[in-house]
């Protein structure tokens, strides 16, 4: 199958009254329909930027999509117009954000919020749309599904909430569903029961889903491919099992070093990067991750490298790259 | 957008730091030192208030007064009191700019010194309401329960009251001066400070720095004034500016109404119960006074404003900062 | 044993009425919890939002008044002593939030932040020993002495937590409360304060009661681990026990719930996953907790409520019927 989404060199800046920050520079990848791709990093590295752009959601001021190509559907979506891409929001393309509480409308019942993409992409009356939205909560769990619709979301807990917000996503079967942190703020238990359904519901319904998180576990349970974010660039692409059994780039290697595991049995100390992220402010020069890089040599300080092919289907961009497994694994 | 602005400012907030690395001495973090002088105390506060327009304003015209009431001994061509039997309820000449009085007084030099009651009785008075509201707010809004029920209902009880007549009759009772007036102003004002002051408790009382005082061993007291209070300062700090202005008010009232400061006294609302009488004949008596009173509680109200947007937008962002 | 807490029980009542109170419900948040920790070691208190965990942690400390239940703490018991003789004892066990930033008084410096509980309790006699003090804490955690006069917003969040654990060293306590300390900084960060955290406990001999809902972060740090559930501990054991003998189905499901940064154990490994979400604190499920949960439930959960056993060695105790 085509490729369902490709992304050529997005940039996305923010005009601050302190200046120019580049939250997203020069990324670009790939997504296969029915694939998940997860895009991890800490805060501040451009995951969630890159996000908001494939939607066109950014705020215009202050930030602004000054480079790129989205092709989604065989459509660069930076081209279209405002009435087109509201066709595709919702539709064909969805969003799960991070914060169940303040996502939903406090005043409209859940019924009517789920139904909204229904009314507005399948010109459906509330009649129709309810008995579609019942199956919907439903299809996620939600007991009580048809009794439900008519809750508001303070009735709901912060699970609930989200899988209604799952169900929303839903509504019109997109063929990618972007998730944003979508179990930060939830407990593990939770996290889990949802992870493992949106797997099953992107698996049944064929929908390519790309994962935001800073939480590398997450990423290897259910990614399939990884791109990995500092400082508003991508540093390293690869398969999951590729990033974990061979990481390349020191940030990834330092980051799986600074994680407590759960499976470690002796006690090992961790290994932090050390330094702060960096000031998108005033970035450093050359490769964003050199003053924290305990690979660093004197090239990284001037010229910024680009990804380049490590292996098959892993790219790096490096000067310097790790090239053995690093101990802890 | 709620979050781009958090991943956003995030990055801003993780700028400047040199902080002791306990990592090998090779690693520089390369970092750049803050703008210390845009980023600590009262600079901040300074910059935006002097940036407001209409509280550049206020202040200017403050300003103004405090020259007008300082220096009104050197700025009066005639002694206030000086009365003058035979140029009476004159219109404006060259000896007297503004006029005379019914008693042949410079209307001008009256004004001028006028100033000095005024400016004088309203931070007073204000400063008198502020530091019983404050406290009062403080110890009920921490210790809550039966004490902050009780303080409330008594708060509401005053400010229920309405305030001019309960003014004069305070006013009445005891007795003539400015400093009978500073009280019963002050008696009048507290109310506000209270309620502002204890608002500000309840919902800074809950956060994680003050119970850690308390896990340090602080007493209340000290968790009161040393830590909620200054916490508290913002608003009080508006109110206390726009409270100025309605004391001026009602001294002026009170003068008008032939309470509080008593003739030869100048007074600004001395003055515009004479000019009362004698509308007709000459009307800048009631114009001048007026004027004076009205900009002076403009003035006020004005910096109260820049108080206000100076104060909050840099709490705002500081708590942007904190996400 | 420096902390020995037996059956702590903290209910907090719910009222109707405004002027003439009547209690209508109680909710149990810590109810009926024992455990100890010896001194020097780390005891990790983890669960999910509602187990009572921080509760549990703050009654320790008599932030919050036990309603029964014993907090001995070198042999003195807490929960019912007077206010000169709290004052004593919070000398030696200080707590470190979870907010960075919401811990810190904002109008306060740093230094003034840290060396706060060094004035309270009249420890430095004079200006130059007080700025001595502060620089050495300040040191201590890693921090340029410098960087005193700063205010905590000029910090990054990192930054806040280390004068936030300064401020908790400074009266050089026996025991620290740590209440999910590394939970709102970055993964990057995290690390550096665990580590911190770790090394500050060998040089000072420091005993941690651990709170947090990241499972690996306290398998990491502690020496025995024990896991809550609506305000119950349904287990106790050392690190290793816990993860590789887990006993009770709660402590299973949430070992099994948290990924591992690993594709290939992961795809190896059994994702067990309870349906349904924690009940509400006010109408709690009768006999054991757990059971409408539970994936192996018998009658005999529905009705009597479970109590803590010691397993094997005794060091490992778990509140389950199944485990006899």
């Amino acid at each position: 199958m085509a490729g369902l989404l490709e992304v050529r060199n997005l940039s996305t800046h923010f005009s601050t009254k302190e200046g120019l920050i580049r939250a997203v520079e020069d990324v670009s990848f790939d997504l296969d329909a029915g694939e998940t791709l997860g895009l991890v990093g800490e805060s501040g590295c451009g995951k969630s930027v890159s996000a908001m752009s494939l939607m066109r959601l950014i705020p215009n001021p202050p930030g602004k999509i000054v480079n790129g190509e989205i092709v989604f559907e065989g459509r660069d979506l930076l081209k279209l117009g405002d009435e087109e891409i509201r066709h595709i929001r919702g539709n064909r393309m969805a969003m799960i954000f991070q914060e169940p509480m303040t996502s939903f409308n406090p005043v409209m019942t859940i019924g009517r919020q789920v139904a909204e993409p229904l009314e507005i992409h399948r010109n459906m009356t509330r009649n129709k749309a309810w008995t579609i939205c019942a199956d919907l909560l439903r299809r996620v769990r939600i007991p009580e599904a048809g009794k439900r619709l008519q809750s508001y979301p303070h009735q709901f807990s912060g699970g609930m909430r989200q899988r209604a917000m799952i169900a929303m996503a839903l509504a019109c079967t997109p063929r990618l569903i972007i998730a944003d942190e979508p179990t930060t703020a939830l407990d593990v238990t939770i996290q889990a029961q949802l992870l493992e359904l949106m797997k099953q519901l992107t698996r049944d319904a064929g929908t390519a889903l790309i994962l935001i998180t800073h939480n590398l576990g997450i990423v290897a349970r259910y990614a399939d491919r990884v791109n990995v974010m500092y400082a508003g660039r991508i540093v390293e692409k690869a398969t999951v099992r590729a990033l974990y059994a061979d990481p390349r780039h020191p940030y990834t290697v330092g980051l799986m070093a600074s994680i407590p595991r759960l499976d470690q049995d002796v006690k090992r100390k961790l290994r932090p990067i050390p330094g702060q992220p960096p000031d998108l402010l005033h970035p450093p020069s050359g490769c964003a991750f050199h003053p924290r890089c305990r690979n660093r040599i004197p090239v990284c300080e001037i010229h910024r490298p680009a990804l380049e092919k490590a292996s098959d289907g892993h790219e790096v961009a490096c000067w310097n790259p790790v090239r053995e497994a690093p101990p802890c694994c | 957008m709620t979050m781009d602005e958090e991943t956003v400012s995030s990055d801003i907030r993780q700028a400047g730091d040199s902080e002791k690395e306990p990592a090998p001495p090779e690693f520089e973090t390369g970092r750049r030192e803050p703008r210390r002088s845009l980023r600590t105390g009262i600079r901040p506060i300074l910059y935006a208030i002097l940036h407001h327009k209409t509280a550049c304003m206020g202040i200017l015209i403050i300003l103004l007064l405090t020259v007008m009431a300082l220096f009104a001994p050197w700025l009066a061509p005639h002694d206030p009191n000086e009365q003058d039997l035979y140029h009476v309820l004159e219109s404006p000449s060259r000896r007297h700019l503004l006029g005379t009085d019914d008693v042949g007084r410079d209307l001008l030099s009256r004004v001028l010194f006028g100033a000095r009651v005024s400016l004088f009785v309203g931070l007073s008075s204000t400063v008198f309401s502020a530091l019983i509201g404050i406290f009062i707010g403080l110890v009920a809004g921490y210790k809550g329960g039966a004490i902050d029920m009780l303080t409330m209902r008594i708060t509401d009880t005053f400010m229920c009251i309405p305030g001019l007549i309960f003014l004069l009759v305070l006013a009445a009772a005891l007795g003539p001066g400015v400093h009978n007036i500073i009280i019963a102003i002050a008696a009048l004002g507290w109310t506000g400070f209270a309620r502002i002051t204890r608002g500000q408790v309840l919902s800074l009382r809950q956060l994680p720095f003050v119970e850690a005082a308390h896990a340090a061993g602080a007493s209340g007291w000290r968790i009161m004034f040393r830590h909620l209070l200054p916490n508290a300062m913002a608003p009080i700090i508006v109110a206390a500016s726009i409270t100025v202005g309605g004391a001026i008010m009602l001294e002026s009232a009170a003068a008008f109404l032939g309470l509080g400061v008593q003739p030869p006294t100048p007074s600004w609302g001395e003055a515009l119960r004479v000019g009362y009488s004698y509308l007709e004949i000459v009307p800048l008596f009631s114009i001048v006074p007026g004027l004076m009173i009205t900009l002076a509680v403009l003035a006020f109200n004005f910096l109260g404003d820049g108080l206000r947007d100076a104060l909050d937008p840099r709490l705002r962002g500081e708590a942007q900062k904190i996400v | 044993m420096l902390l020995k807490v037996t059956d702590l029980a903290v209910y907090y009542p719910v009222y109707q009425g405004a002027v003439l109170k009547k209690k209508i419900a109680e909710v149990k948040a810590v109810d009926g919890v024992s455990f100890r920790i010896e001194e020097g070691k780390t005891l990790g208190l983890v669960g999910e939002s509602g187990c009572g965990k921080t509760t549990t942690g703050r009654a320790v400390l008599r932030l919050e008044k036990p309603t029964a239940g014993e907090v001995l703490f070198s042999g003195e018991d807490i929960s019912r002593c007077d206010n000169s003789q709290l004052r004593r004892l919070r000398r030696r066990m200080q707590i470190v939030f979870q907010d960075p930033m919401g811990s810190l008084d904002p109008r306060m410096t740093a230094r003034d932040i840290i060396g706060e509980p060094l004035r309270i309790h009249g420890s430095t006699t004079n200006k130059g020993e007080y700025r001595d003090e502060t620089d050495h804490l300040l040191e201590i955690v890693g921090l340029h002495p410098g960087m005193g006069e700063r205010y905590p917003h000029e910090f990054s969040g990192g930054q806040r937590q280390r004068i936030g654990i300064a401020r908790a060293l400074s009266l050089r306590p026996h025991l620290i409360v740590c209440d999910e300390p590394v939970s709102a900084l970055d993964v990057s960060i995290q690390a550096q304060i665990i580590n911190l955290l770790e090394g500050l406990q060998e040089r000072f001999h420091l005993t941690y009661l651990f709170i947090a809902h990241d499972l690996s972060v306290v398998r990491h740090i502690s020496d025995h681990v024990a896991v809550m559930y609506l305000g119950n501990i349904v287990e106790i054991a050392d690190r290793h026990t816990i993860y590789r003998r887990p006993l009770h189905p709660y402590t299973h499901a949430l070992l099994s719930a948290v990924p591992i940064p690993d594709p290939v154990l992961e795809s190896n490994r059994e994702h067990l996953v309870i349906e349904g979400e924690v009940p509400g604190p006010l109408n709690p499920p009768s006999g054991c907790k757990f059971h409408p949960r539970c994936p192996r439930v018998e009658e005999r959960c529905r009705t009597e409520r479970p109590a803590m056993r010691g397993v094997s060695d005794g060091d490992h105790q778990v509140a389950c019927h199944l485990v006899d």
